[in-house]
């Protein structure tokens, strides 16, 4: 009897020992080896990354030239102030726009580059005297009776950074008068509440699909351009074209000066034989051929299989194409939605390119030996390429009021000033996609439990929080440069830690294969345990009553 | 009195001549806002066949005919990147190598000869195609492969092959539920990898796989309900397996008379093959769509209608400017001597010394040969005999 009892009681004991290792001790094993390994990210920073609230630093250095200025207010130079103005967008964004203004009088140097005859002379004399900081302004206030600035014009901008302003009568209040100005221009020449809307379109869905924001490029690290010349009718046009001068000459240029924004890769071809999708009437008005707009959509199509963008790099592709109209169809306008003629004969299409049609004079003997040999005239197709390359870079300019004169920007194509509007649109663009970028990782991250994130990712988020709080931290400082720079490599370590391809995750499975994988595992072992502990409590609660019942 | 009364038929002219004009001075503007309206700058295709054998040459033969509708409504093969499981055109039970037709009697090959196969036979796996949807590629795989799409293109997935309720099967050996596959749409939509997004799937069962759909943008077709098989429309006695699935081939016919200037809605395409020609009921699902479909051209996701804007300003460029820069580059230009680089170095192959290997102890298997050899010694002979070896 004792020796049954102690036998029973060494089973109790036994079956307990068991039942404690396999939960203190085999549960929490299981459960660890059968996580997913996640190094750890800083999930807290990424949270404050949502709501961005952005403050857009411009320095503006106002010099008044002598006589501009009445003496009373004379005396209050140099003072510097600062406004903001806050442009609330969403909930999660905001947009606070600074303009740090220095005000000071000019200095001889400036005031000898203002004495100049005209006021291009002046502005390139006055550009070595500007720091020249990307994101800076600098406006030039000169006498109402000022012979520099021409007739009806009061507001001059350069094509640098710099602009130059007719101001008003010396008698009064100049400073507040010429506030209202300062500002206008500032605003023109560094960004606007609507552009920087425009740039964060992705976190603040625009109520109109304006087509401003549908035509530009998104902001990426590098772009290839590809200049095509179409020549569907060898046998009588023997087409040459010095791409390669053109492209030294002009296009090179302007890439230079956009260098800082991406890479760029520029090459050329010809296709002989390629021909638009779309038959031109024949209108006896004028005896040419008319391509009207509602057909332009249908000529891209056909052509756009033999561009050969399959071997082209994984950058976005801008192709440029030429298009020299068969002699049968010579010569060839393009008239658009009112059926004018449109001038430079040319269109282009959001975010992809720009086609051009050139026309070659035939002689009037028709006994001209073919193939008629065409040099192109270069300039005129560069012209029309450049500008489709700034819309769709984005650079285009807002309408301006008519005292206004706006500096050519020259061969380069491109102003200093406009440079500093797509950078600071860029900017704001790139900080509002990795901070989405980001979000949207931990998000996932939380939602699809069987994500495995290595080290490296981790080191690329942590990596891409820190430049984008740099870039913060900059465009609030007023480094324009820095902060482009900054954000440019945040886009880059959160576009890696986001495609990386370690990031798949594991194949999903649902509740009831997880269940056929684990009873035959668990369930022999847990069933006689789970017997044995019952029992136990059973017996246990039978001599709990009857020690009860003796009484 | 009379007076007032005099003026209210006067004024009513007026007022109508205003409505009028206002409507008139709408009507272009709306045409514009019309023209712009789905938002897009590009499309792209996903084609994915998914079964292999060559009983299952029905799958191909629907791939390859969206494949080819697409790209003659406009979407170039750059766009458009392909996945068929298995060879048929030159799979050597195929009586006619190098077709695949779609309607019997041999009337329509669909392979054509420019048929361009992105992920062709073992390469279509379920990963490479959450890969190619997430854009969680190798950098290493080429531009064809990739599915580069942005914000602003609308992407049409076609699916087929043999489905069940919640998943599809991809070549025989895995599948693809429909929760991943929501999954990696509402990745693409986290990173803006699509604008809008049309999913038609041609499987039994086909609705099964658009029910967990989460994702904004998305309308989605099938070619069945849960619990209803999708059917095979004809075989072909030359060929001897049946050539095309009912709904595609609907489809097909009904894709066939869209050009790229029609102005064909969605609410046509929903109504392509009804019970009584295609004996299961196609379903759709708009509800996470945000335009209405009527509003919603077949060539928005089908073709390729780019948007255009007329080039009205130009830069002034000066000529002279110019040419004083070029003429120093050319000096610059010296042309080096090219050669092959070192393919194989022979010489070092040929004179070659052999190898030091590293000593490593005696494998499992050796080792348990040995152990097999002298158990079987010890046993025969003794135990006793041990101690004269050891």
């Amino acid at each position: 009897m004792a020796a049954d009892e102690a036998e029973k009681a060494r089973g109790k004991r036994a079956a307990l020992c068991f039942a404690a290792i396999a939960v203190l001790l085999g549960l929490p094993l299981w459960w660890k080896t059968t996580e997913t390994y996640r190094a750890s990210l800083p999930d807290a920073q990424i949270a404050r990354l949502d709501a961005l609230a952005f403050q857009l630093t411009v320095p503006v250095a106002v010099v008044f030239a002598k006589g501009s200025l009445p003496a009373a207010q004379q005396r209050r130079l140099p003072f510097a102030e600062m406004r903001e103005e806050e442009t609330p967008l969403n909930l999660r964004t905001s947009v606070t726009a600074r303009y740090e203004t220095a005000y000071r009088s000019a200095t001889a140097q400036e005031e000898a580059a203002l004495a100049l005859g005209t006021v291009q002379e002046a502005d390139a004399a006055l550009l070595p005297l500007q720091d020249g900081l990307l994101g800076s302004l600098t406006v030039y206030i000169v006498p109402e009776a000022s012979s520099l600035l021409p007739q009806g014009v009061s507001v001059y901008i350069g094509k640098h950074r710099s602009a130059v302003v007719r101001g008003p009568p010396a008698a009064g209040d100049v400073l507040t008068a010429v506030n209202a100005q300062v500002r206008h221009i500032a605003q023109t020449m560094s960004f606007t509440p609507d552009s920087i809307a425009a740039a964060l379109s992705d976190r603040v869905p625009l109520d109109k699909l304006g087509l401003d924001t549908r035509r530009p490029f998104k902001s990426s690290l590098g772009y290839e351009i590809t200049f095509s010349l179409l020549n569907p009718d060898p046998k009588s046009h023997d087409v040459r074209w010095d791409i390669e001068a053109a492209v030294r000459g002009y296009v090179q240029p302007f890439l230079d000066k956009l260098s800082f924004v991406a890479n760029f890769t520029v090459d050329s071809q010809i296709l002989y034989y390629a021909m638009l999708g779309v038959t031109p009437r024949f209108d006896k008005d004028s005896s040419s051929f008319l391509l009207s707009a509602h057909s332009l959509p249908h000529v891209i199509n056909p052509v756009e299989a033999r561009l050969g963008s399959s071997a082209a790099s994984l950058f976005p592709v801008l192709n440029f194409l030429l298009y020299v109209p068969e002699r049968a169809h010579s010569p060839l306008y393009i008239q658009d939605r009112d059926g004018a003629l449109v001038k430079t004969n040319a269109f282009h299409s959001p975010r992809w390119g720009g086609i051009m049609v050139y026309n070659v004079k035939h002689p009037a003997a028709d006994e001209a030996p073919l193939p008629l040999r065409v040099d192109v005239d270069m300039v005129q197709v560069m012209e029309v390429f450049l500008a489709q390359l700034r819309l769709l870079f984005g650079i285009s300019r807002a309408p301006l009021p008519r005292e206004f004169l706006v500096e050519n920007p020259g061969n380069t194509g491109l102003a200093a000033w406009e440079l500093d509007c797509l950078l600071w649109a860029r900017t704001v663009e790139n900080v509002a996609t990795v901070s989405t970028t980001l979000t949207s990782l931990a998000e996932l991250l939380d939602k699809i439990g069987n994500i495995v994130i290595k080290d490296d990712v981790a080191s690329e988020v942590y990596r891409a929080v820190a430049a984008v709080q740099q870039a913060l931290g900059e465009l609030a400082a007023g480094r324009l440069g820095a902060a482009f720079q900054a954000s440019k490599e945040a886009v880059t370590s959160s576009e890696r830690a986001f495609f990386d391809p370690s990031l798949l995750h594991l194949l999903y499975f649902p509740d009831d294969q997880k269940f056929a994988i684990y009873i035959p595992l668990f369930l022999p072992m847990a069933v006689p345990l789970l017997l044995s502990l019952a029992k136990m409590l059973r017996e246990a609660g039978r001599r709990g009553k009857e020690p009860a019942k003796a009484d | 009195m009379a007076a007032a009364r005099a003026r209210a038929p006067r004024r009513l002219p007026a007022l109508l001549l205003a409505c009028c004009s206002l409507a008139a001075a709408l009507a272009p503007q709306d045409q514009v806002e019309q023209f712009f309206k789905s938002g897009h700058t590009n499309n792209w295709a996903v084609l994915v066949c998914t079964s292999r054998f060559w009983f299952n040459y029905r799958h191909v033969a629907n791939t390859l005919s969206v494949y080819r509708s697409v790209k003659r409504l406009g979407i170039p093969d750059s766009h458009i990147v392909l996945m068929l499981a298995d060879d048929m055109a030159c799979n050597s039970r195929n009586p006619k190598p190098a077709t695949v037709f779609s309607h019997k009697n041999m009337e329509l090959n669909v392979y054509g000869d420019d048929v361009e196969v992105d992920y062709r036979s073992y390469e279509v796996t379920v990963e490479n195609f959450l890969r190619v949807l997430t854009g969680r590629i190798p950098p290493s795989t080429p531009r064809s492969k990739r599915l580069l799409s942005d914000d602003k293109s609308n992407i049409l997935i076609y699916m087929t092959g043999h489905g069940g309720n919640g998943f599809l099967k991809f070549q025989d050996s895995e599948e693809i539920t429909n929760v991943e596959l929501a999954d990696a749409f509402e990745q693409m939509w986290q990173k803006r990898r699509y604008n809008e997004l049309l999913f038609i799937i041609d499987t039994c069962q086909g609705a099964s796989m658009y029910e967990r759909f989460y994702s904004p943008n998305i309308m989605a077709l099938a070619s069945s309900q849960v619990g209803e098989d999708s059917l095979s429309h004809q075989p072909d006695l030359g060929i001897g397996v049946h050539l095309m699935d009912r709904y595609t081939f609907y489809v097909l016919e009904f894709l066939e008379e869209i050009n790229p200037a029609s102005q064909t809605n969605m609410n046509d395409l929903f109504r392509v093959c009804p019970k009584s020609l295609c004996v299961s009921t196609p379903g759709h699902r708009t509800d996470l769509f945000q335009r209405d479909p009527q509003n919603v051209l077949i060539t928005d996701f089908f073709g390729s209608v780019r948007k255009v804007e007329i080039t009205t300003e130009t830069i002034s460029l000066d000529p002279n400017l110019v040419i004083l820069e070029s003429g120093t580059p050319k000096d610059e230009i010296t042309t080096e001597a090219l050669k092959y680089a070192e393919q194989l170095p022979v010489a070092q192959i040929i004179h070659q010394k052999p190898k030091q290997k590293d000593w490593h102890p005696p494998g499992g298997f050796i080792l348990g040969l040995w152990a097999l050899i002298i158990m079987v010694f010890f046993k025969t002979y003794g135990i006793k005999h041990m101690k004269h070896i050891f």
